[in-house]
């Protein structure tokens, strides 16, 4: 996780990404690029690494490498995180969820969530030239920018985040041309509205799916407002 | 056994009986069906040995990577059944790394050469392709059982491969493995010559089955004893598959939901009524307490009940539990609460396991009333009660002691207390003295898993006392070496440790070096090991293989890291095949 105290834009903007926000490390969201204050904290539903625990085994970059390693496939951690996340000094001790924890076996997690009842909501996610789709979990975010991290996540190839506010909710673009990604989805009753309108709950309540558009195909959408 | 005789020769002068035939050997083995009594009778002598590994017809392997498989198909070239098992237990959390191995395909490829007579296999935590399959349908003239558990790797198409090709199959037994839907109508592939389907089970597939094929299937299948269907069975659909085979014995029936109607109930009332033989039910049944009387009339055989997937609650759900009399197994979700489980107390005698899962296992608060009440009432009352499984979030010292107290013959005991170093939540004490009682009160113990908040002193008892145990899962537990050491120092048959995140060094592994070549394997993730004890160890063992295993999914270069490197994933097992050839890059073999 970068801070900007470790990174400077020392490259000119290549292809429109915006480095003092952004640093490339292997780790989650929420892990500090400080060994020492590492924690292991992991999504317990996906395989992604913990946060890397010990020293030879974190892999970060500096920003003098950052350009040239801009369109490597790899999770690119956000800036904005959930304050409860830096309060947690240590691993044993820490709210978060750990990996595998409690043991419940992968098939009847995601069972479990499709019974739909306490609350799933697996809704596939298409982006214009990606090669295959995604699926994601609606009910597991808290927010629009809880998901738009998630999604940040599934599509870290070909997406990047730009514009990141202080909510944390930024813009998805391009992570080679820079194009934005207009977010859309499918609602109950077939018609394609632009993400963000409606309150969160409402929208996961009628979203069947998501299509991340590329800005030239979306002209009948609504602009977005930048508060969002 | 063993005294010459009518086999032998003629009366008058019957060979000793160390120089009798291997064949007498071979059907005196026979009647030896524990692999550990036959394993036992080979270690006597050469000629024992010969007569036994000849004529061995079943075959476990727990760990696939304990022994090549030509080594396995050489050794005992008359197998009929095997049954191989891959990655370690902790692969079911999400501990291990995607790509560790445990391919099936090379034993599949030994076997096809080595077992041309195979009739039965079995894969668990393994990874099966769809070549796999089609070699299997391809190979084996007289194929008949092919049961995975928890794999993952084939698709629809191989299944196709299989109904297409296994002319004489009986088991299609297929248990929470991750199937790639390619939309192949695999099902239509059975030729309708077929009729000797016994077992079919595909509660996992996630895609659609054509409803006409499958009655179709079911209705020659005469002697169909097992369906369990998956979730895109619709309920009146349901009714004409039981009215198509009112033998049936075990039943999964897949999504178990709809609205409410009158006809429909009706249908399923009488289709239910018809299938006297049934005893074993499951099903992922939504939250339609309607529907519930429909199986009442099956209640009173049922033996085996599994809503582990079931949404279901209330009263109900203990209405229709507690008709139940003859149960010897239930699994439920923790939804059906510390009332539900006294009535089950009351109701099912005869209960012999029980399994209670977490229908939320995310949420730290717990929105649900299932406590330490439950287990109390139903070990006090349920004689038989030897193997329990219980997700919970609040225990106590007081009730552990009491259900040790009522139930010696725990033969399993695996609680799971959902927030890691919970105390017992009265004294705030450690549950040392909880889970030591469970261990020398149940002599019988061959499974245990233990959480909450515990010291080195719970392990000091289990080291003591669990002489039976033989798989024990640590979590999130223990203060110091000591702890680790105990358990390696004691516990004479243990078999399988599995341990994550408790603060357990170098030292204790060092030290019980030897302990671990008369074990199985060993896990540990999220302790304090360091890489200079696991190269000591691989120094010190070379019959052990040590799998050093990072975090991050990416190669390391194990040779540039220093002894003090610390090691995330360690898994330590023994091998008669010497290091494996097929580790991702993200594993590394000290």
């Amino acid at each position: 996780m970068s801070t900007s105290s470790t990174n400077s834009a020392a490259s000119p903007a290549v292809s429109g990404l915006d480095y003092d926000d952004t640093a490339l490390t292997l780790a989650l969201p929420g892990s500090s690029a400080d060994p020492a204050a590492d924690r292991k904290r992991a999504h317990a539903d996906h395989d992604k690494p913990p946060s890397p625990k010990y020293a030879p085994f974190t892999f970060s970059l500096k920003h003098e490498s950052s350009a040239r390693h801009a369109q490597l496939l790899m999770v690119i951690t956000l800036r904005t995180v959930p304050t409860d996340l830096d309060a947690a000094p240590c691993a044993t001790t820490c709210r978060a969820r750990a990996v595998g924890w409690p043991p419940v076996r992968a098939y009847r997690r995601n069972a479990l969530r499709e019974e739909g009842g306490a609350g799933c909501k697996l809704v596939k996610v298409a982006v214009d030239g990606a090669p295959y789709l995604r699926k994601v979990d609606l009910a597991a975010h808290d927010g629009y920018a809880a998901l738009l991290r998630a999604l940040h996540a599934m599509f870290a190839s070909c997406l990047a985040v730009r514009g990141a506010g202080a909510d944390g909710v930024g813009r998805l673009v391009d992570s080679a041309t820079g194009a934005e990604y207009v977010p859309t989805y499918e609602d109950k009753d077939g018609d394609w509205m632009l993400v963000g309108d409606v309150p969160f709950k409402m929208f996961v309540d009628s979203c069947k799916r998501i299509r991340l558009m590329k800005s030239s195909e979306a002209v009948n959408l609504s602009p977005r407002s930048s508060s969002q | 056994m063993g005294r010459g005789g009518s086999r032998a020769a003629p009366a008058a002068a019957a060979p000793p009986w160390h120089a009798l035939p291997d064949e007498v050997w071979e059907h005196a083995f026979s009647f030896l069906p524990a692999a550990s009594d036959r394993g036992a009778a080979a270690g006597a002598c050469r000629s024992w040995l010969r007569a036994e590994r000849r004529s061995r017809r079943r075959l476990s392997v727990a760990n696939c990577y304990a022994a090549s498989p030509q080594d396995a198909v050489e050794r005992f070239p008359a197998v009929r059944a095997a049954e191989v098992k891959g990655k370690p237990h902790f692969a079911d959390f999400g501990l291990v790394p995607h790509a560790w191995g445990a391919a099936a395909a090379p034993w599949v490829a030994a076997a096809a050469d080595g077992w041309p007579l195979l009739e039965e296999l079995s894969f668990k935590r393994m990874v099966v392709t769809d070549e796999c399959l089609e070699m299997i349908a391809a190979s084996f003239r007289n194929f008949q059982v092919l049961r995975l558990v928890s794999c993952e790797g084939f698709s629809t198409a191989g299944l196709a491969a299989i109904a297409a090709g296994c002319r004489n199959l009986r088991e299609l037994d297929l248990q929470e493995n991750e199937i790639e839907d390619c939309s192949i109508h695999w099902l239509s592939l059975f030729p309708e010559s077929f009729t000797s389907l016994v077992t079919l089970n595909f509660s996992c597939l996630e895609g659609d089955v054509n409803i006409n094929v499958l009655e179709r299937l079911v209705t020659r299948c005469r002697n169909l004893k097992t369906l369990k269907l998956n979730n895109s069975i619709p309920l009146d659909k349901l009714a004409s598959l039981l009215r198509k085979a009112p033998q049936i014995v075990e039943l999964g029936t897949g999504k178990f939901s709809a609205d409410y109607h009158p006809d429909l109930f009706a249908k399923l009332e009488a289709a239910f009524a018809g299938c006297k033989s049934l005893r074993r039910l499951s099903g992922a049944w939504d939250s339609v307490p309607d529907y519930l009387p429909a199986f009442y009339c099956v209640c009173e055989g049922l033996t085996s009940l599994n809503l582990s997937y079931a949404t279901i609650r209330g009263p109900e759900l203990i209405k229709f539990i507690s008709r139940c009399k003859n149960l010897q197994l239930l699994w439920v979700m923790d939804l059906i609460e510390d009332h539900g489980l006294a009535a089950v107390a009351s109701s099912c005698n005869k209960l012999q396991e029980l399994r209670v899962f977490p229908s939320d296992p995310f949420d730290p608060a717990g929105q649900v009333s299932l406590t330490e009440r439950g287990l109390v009432d139903v070990s006090a009352s349920c004689p038989m009660l030897e193997s329990v499984l219980y997700f919970c979030r609040r225990m106590t010292n007081e009730a552990l002691i009491t259900i040790a107290k009522n139930r010696p013959n725990f033969t399993c005991f695996r609680l799971c207390i959902i927030e890691p170093h919970t105390p017992d939540y009265i004294t705030h004490q450690p549950l040392d003295a909880g889970f030591s009682a469970i261990v020398e009160s149940c002599k019988g113990l061959t499974r245990f898993s233990v959480s909450g908040l515990l010291t080195d002193r719970v392990f000091k008892s289990i080291g003591a006392h669990a002489d039976r145990l033989e798989m024990l899962s640590i979590a999130f537990a223990g203060n110091s070496d000591l702890g680790l050491h105990y358990i390696l120092s004691g516990c004479k048959s243990l078999k399988k440790l599995e341990i994550r995140d408790c603060p357990f060094g170098d030292k204790p592994l060092l030290a019980n070096a030897a302990k671990l070549e008369t074990m199985r394997s060993l896990w540990m993730s999220s302790c304090s090991l360091t890489l200079g004890a696991c190269r000591q160890l691989a120094r010190k063992m070379p019959r052990l293989s040590v799998e050093v295993m990072n975090d991050s999914e990416r190669a390391c270069p194990l040779d540039s890291l220093t002894d003090e490197s610390p090691v995330d994933k360690l898994y330590v097992y023994r091998t008669i095949a010497g290091p494996r050839s097929d580790t991702p890059s993200c594993v590394q073999i000290v």
